[in-house]
């Protein structure tokens, strides 16, 4: 009786201590994961996560409560950089990313109001006060801050276009979807 | 705009279908031989086995949602389901060949997700569920007994064999020569003197012993095999990697104590060793996929088959030995890889590369 | 002498069903479209205007950059406009092409020829060959100027001329070989000549006999020429796997044939700077196969560059509908999506397939039997590859070599289950340019916040300095003032 008592008391006690030992000397420190994934992000600080700007964002994709694909102007590559980041899993096939856009000026409206360059935080709108404005399409991110600003509607966001040089070859479709055209083409002769 | 498809735009000779279709035709001669031997009941099971395979393949396809036509066209069931056939004794009731079927179609192969997917050859699982399962039935061997022979039996009364069971079991069994040698060797004969009434090379080649289907002709199924090699549906690495550990193995112990281990000849003809390097043990899904892998395979599944059939429980251990590298196989694939073009390659590698070049 | 194995490869149907038809010119149609971009680079930039009169071979975009090739007028006439045309790429998106309407009366540009090109020093070669717009035409198109300069620049003691034509169906290098045998050898010497005189062998596959016949012959007069044949097996004719089975040595990953002293140029280039050099022609036509089972005439054509594809179907003559137009061989050439498009300085054949002839198999599950890593000429797993690629592991599929595959199809081809594993390494190559070009953008547009925020926050400091400034002017106005008034009314204070 006094036995187990003593046995397990010691084993307790011990255990304990190489807890508390282990806890002090093997701690890890602070996961600066906040400030990775706020470099990541495109810091343009548009709101379109729904957050008030990347720093934010970020905190909330840290903390498990913001999708992957929040950020619309960070795209594809974006997702595949913060799943790398956090080591978790992005199965494409149902992520609801929208295709990217960038802004463009629609010139029969523009009355040259200059809001929509000085609203811009990565100044590809170029133009001047009483000038017809215009959108560098290789500086836009499609941040849509502009067309928040635009008092005639003037600034759309269109999709990228493609051409040649971002043409890509698509992926193959999964077997089974493959296969149901096929099938049903068979079926219907 | 509609994208035309990529690059190649031509395809080669084979298709699943046509694989498929290579190694029935190379099963057949063997099969017929082993169906010559066993008459009606073994012919009513190796029907009932195949066509219970082809029908849990649809079942199980309709019940995933999968167009069920065209892929019982890619004939990988009845694949399945006649490799079964012929790891069974052949005068096994129906139900032994019902129940294999459903073991190998759900539990090995759509379970784990259908064709390709799954871990371990489906034919061997089922064998293996069923041995230890029903150990009496699966190790009820009988003598051949050739159509035209007087001991051959009629249609009815081999329907009746494969429906209702055998009547009088002792009567007819017979003891397989590996399963005999195992039982004598424990209890403390020498081996010359077993294989005296038991071997003959010759028989064992041509297939007039007893066993399952597929552990007759031994002759039959290497050239079945031979013309998949042919055809290149196969290739030489694991039947060759296989044949040769299990000789080499057999060279040395027999070497050393020839009254208790068999010589590489008898090795070679003794069992489904034939069946398994040519059919079973080069099953596409469970073996690895790189040249070097299947050497490794096919080596590895030698030894197991030598370890079991002469330290084991059974007298004969090829499903046991396919199951356990198949297990292996995911490691295998993942540490023998090719070495890419233009790339260093291990230190192995390079030493080799080195005394090539000279 | 015997070659170095290499691995993998496939051996598909030859079908070279026109190896024995002569080369036939084809009449120069009414209209020619010059895409601007035909060849591995920068596209190269119009020098003409609509409007202006060409002559046969002018000059009429120069290339621009350091990559590029100029672009010479194949006919005379005259400059319609520059136009967006479809590109000759599966996409058919438009690229800037140039018009050229020919007037049907052949006057030639003048040219210069030098006497002799062995009196040529390596550099004016080169610069020879870049002036006449010569490319690599085994498909590759890569300025063959900029490939000369690489090869005089490092160290260069072997040049492969490949003749393999490893594709089916092609048999254009194999019938310059044999009708203008002496042509393709002066090149040859030529493209020695321009690397000072390396150690040159002619790889040619053994399915031409009669070509390694007549070229084994016209390499006699040469000290360090000479013909080996090489085994007739896909993809024989890639650089890398060449070079390995003439060498035994591996261009390794990542680094250029020219850094192990190895150039490669295909008999077709050679043909051309043959011409380029001694004729001072440049380069407005090539040869081309076409074949298909929907052609009436198959044979080896001898093209104007930018004859719109439809016209040349039409001239050899369609049996049925093509279920598919390729440019190139069956193997690795691009199927386009109609024939409106121009025949280009890389277009080696132009194959009408029918419905019959293509493969249009339908996708089993993988049945992992190693098939494919067989194939591989480069050693790698491409069923791994593509089962991550389905799920886009982009990064684990390049950690198992996705950059080292050469796209030669040929695990696609001996599949099978039909799967489009090219397809899936065209697709996973091609995500990894847009990363790397998203990568670009992402880093410009940092750059650009912050540039902005630095600008603002100077800005508001001036502006709060500026204000500062005019507080202080105001204040010290109003001081003045106060002193002035104090000044101006003594008394009242007092």
């Amino acid at each position: 009786m006094l036995e187990g008592i003593f046995t397990l008391t010691i084993l307790g006690l011990s255990l304990g201590l190489f807890l508390g030992l282990a806890a002090r000397y093997l701690k890890v420190g602070a996961d600066p994961i906040v400030e990775d994934i706020t470099a990541m992000l495109p810091g343009s600080n548009c709101g379109q996560c729904g957050f008030a700007g990347c720093g934010q964002a970020a905190e909330a994709v840290a903390g498990g409560t913001a999708s992957l694909d929040m950020c619309p102007p960070g795209g594809k590559s974006l997702v595949e950089s913060l799943a790398a980041r956090l080591g978790v899993d992005w199965d494409f096939s149902n992520s609801t990313a929208s295709e990217p856009s960038v802004a463009f000026v629609e010139e029969a409206t523009c009355i040259g109001c200059a809001r929509c360059f000085k609203a811009c935080p990565t100044d590809a709108i170029v133009g001047a006060p009483k000038q017809i404005h215009a959108v560098l399409n290789s500086a836009c991110n499609g941040c849509r801050l502009c067309v928040d600003v635009c008092p005639t509607e003037c600034l759309q966001m269109i999709e990228v276009q493609t051409t040649l040089e971002n043409w890509r070859w698509h992926k193959p479709l999964p077997q089974l979807a493959q296969l149901r055209p096929v099938l049903a083409r068979a079926q219907a002769a | 705009m509609i994208i035309p498809p990529s690059s190649p735009h031509i395809a080669g000779p084979n298709s699943v279908q046509t694989v498929m279709l290579m190694v029935l035709l190379a099963l057949l001669p063997g099969t017929m031989s082993g169906i010559y031997q066993f008459g009606w009941p073994a012919l009513f099971l190796f029907l009932i086995t195949s066509a219970s395979a082809v029908a849990f393949e649809a079942t199980c396809l309709k019940i995933a949602g999968k167009p069920v036509s065209f892929f019982c066209m890619d004939l990988s069931a009845l694949v399945t389901g006649w490799l079964l056939a012929m790891t069974l004794p052949p005068w096994a009731p129906w139900w032994i060949g019902v129940l294999g079927s459903f073991c190998a179609i759900v539990i090995g192969k759509h379970v784990f997700g259908g064709l390709g997917q799954n871990l371990f050859n489906p034919a061997m699982l089922a064998r293996t569920i069923l041995l230890v399962s029903f150990p009496l039935e699966m190790t009820t061997w009988i003598a051949p007994r050739p159509f035209g022979t007087p001991q051959s039996l009629d249609v009815s009364a081999g329907w009746s064999i494969t429906a209702n069971g055998i009547p009088n079991l002792d009567a007819v069994s017979s003891a397989s020569v590996l399963g005999h040698v195992r039982t004598e060797i424990g209890m403390g004969h020498q081996l010359p003197d077993i294989l005296v009434s038991m071997y003959d090379p010759v028989a064992s080649a041509v297939g007039s012993i007893s066993g399952s289907l597929g552990e007759t002709s031994a002759v039959l199924f290497l050239l079945g095999g031979l013309f998949l090699m042919a055809k290149k549906i196969i290739s030489w690495h694991i039947p060759v990697a296989l044949l040769g550990s299990v000789a080499v193995l057999a060279a040395i112990f027999h070497l050393i104590d020839p009254l208790r281990y068999g010589d590489p000849l008898f090795h070679l003809l003794s069992g489904g060793l034939m069946l398994g390097a040519f059919f079973i043990a080069t099953d596409p899904v469970t073996s690895p996929v790189s040249s070097m892998g299947k050497i490794v395979f096919g080596a590895g599944c030698g030894l197991l088959l030598f370890i079991i059939r002469n330290w084991g429980g059974y007298p004969e251990g090829m499903a046991f030995a396919v199951l356990l590298m198949n297990a292996a196989t995911p490691l295998i694939d993942h540490y023998i890889k090719p070495r890419i073009y233009g790339h260093e390659g291990s230190a192995i590698g390079r030493y080799f590369r080195q005394l090539k070049r000279g | 002498m015997a070659g170095f194995p290499i691995r993998g490869g496939v051996h598909p149907e030859e079908r070279k069903l026109t190896s024995d038809i002569t080369i036939m010119r084809v009449p120069t149609p009414g209209r020619l479209i010059l895409p601007l971009k035909q060849h591995i680079g920068a596209p190269a930039k119009p020098c003409r205007v609509p409007g202006e009169i060409v002559y046969k071979g002018a000059l009429v975009a120069r290339g621009q950059g350091n990559v590029s090739a100029h672009i010479h007028a194949p006919c005379s006439g005259y400059v319609e406009d520059i136009i967006d045309w479809p590109a000759p790429h599966p996409s058919g998106l438009p690229t800037k092409a140039m018009v050229v309407i020919n007037d049907g009366r052949e006057i030639r540009e003048d040219v210069s020829v030098p006497v002799n090109p062995f009196y040529l020093r390596p550099e004016v070669i080169a610069e020879r060959v870049a002036q006449s717009g010569v490319v690599g035409l085994g498909g590759a198109t890569f300025p063959a100027a900029v490939k000369l300069t690489l090869g005089q620049s490092h160290r260069t003691p072997v040049l492969i001329i490949n003749g393999c034509e490893c594709e089916p169906y092609l048999t254009c290098d194999d019938r310059l070989m044999q009708e203008r045998t002496q042509d393709v050898m002066g090149g040859i010497s030529i493209l020695a000549q321009a690397l000072n005189g390396p150690e040159t062998i002619i790889a040619i596959e053994e399915n031409k006999p009669e070509a390694i016949r007549l070229m084994h012959k016209a390499a006699e007069k040469f000290g360090n020429i000479r013909v080996m044949p090489v085994p007739t097996r896909y993809p024989m004719g890639s650089e890398k796997q060449l070079i390995e089975f003439i060498t035994g040595r591996q261009v390794p990953a990542g680094k250029l044939s020219a850094d192990i002293g190895v150039m490669l140029h295909n008999i077709a280039t050679a043909y051309a700077v043959n011409r380029a050099v001694r004729e001072g022609k440049p380069l407005t036509t090539r040869i081309v196969t076409v074949a298909g089972e929907a052609i009436v005439r198959p044979g080896n054509y001898e093209i104007p560059l930018g004859m719109l594809i439809s016209d040349l179907l039409e001239f050899c003559g369609l049996k049925e509908d093509p279920a598919r137009i390729v440019m190139g061989g069956p193997m690795m050439g691009q199927a386009i999506p109609h024939a409106g498009i121009p025949v280009t300085k890389g277009c080696n054949g132009v194959l009408a397939m029918s419905a019959a002839e293509v493969a249009r198999r339908v996708e089993h599950p993988c049945i992992r039997c190693g098939t494919c890593v067989d194939a591989c000429p480069m050693g790698l797993s491409p069923l791994t590859m593509a089962r991550l690629l389905m799920r886009d592991k982009l990064d684990a599929a390049v950690d198992i070599g996705l950059k080292d595959c050469i796209l030669c199809g040929s695990c696609s081809f001996a599949c099978p289950s039909g799967i489009p594993l090219a397809h899936y390494f065209n697709y996973g190559k091609g995500e990894l340019v847009s990363r790397a070009q998203q990568k670009q953008k992402d880093d410009e547009i940092k750059r650009l916040i912050l540039g902005r925020q630095v600008r603002m926050e100077r800005q508001e400091k001036e502006r709060e300095e500026a204000m500062a400034r005019r507080k202080a002017e105001i204040a010290a106005r109003k001081a003045a003032q106060a002193a002035a008034e104090q000044a101006d009314k003594p008394m009242e204070v007092a």
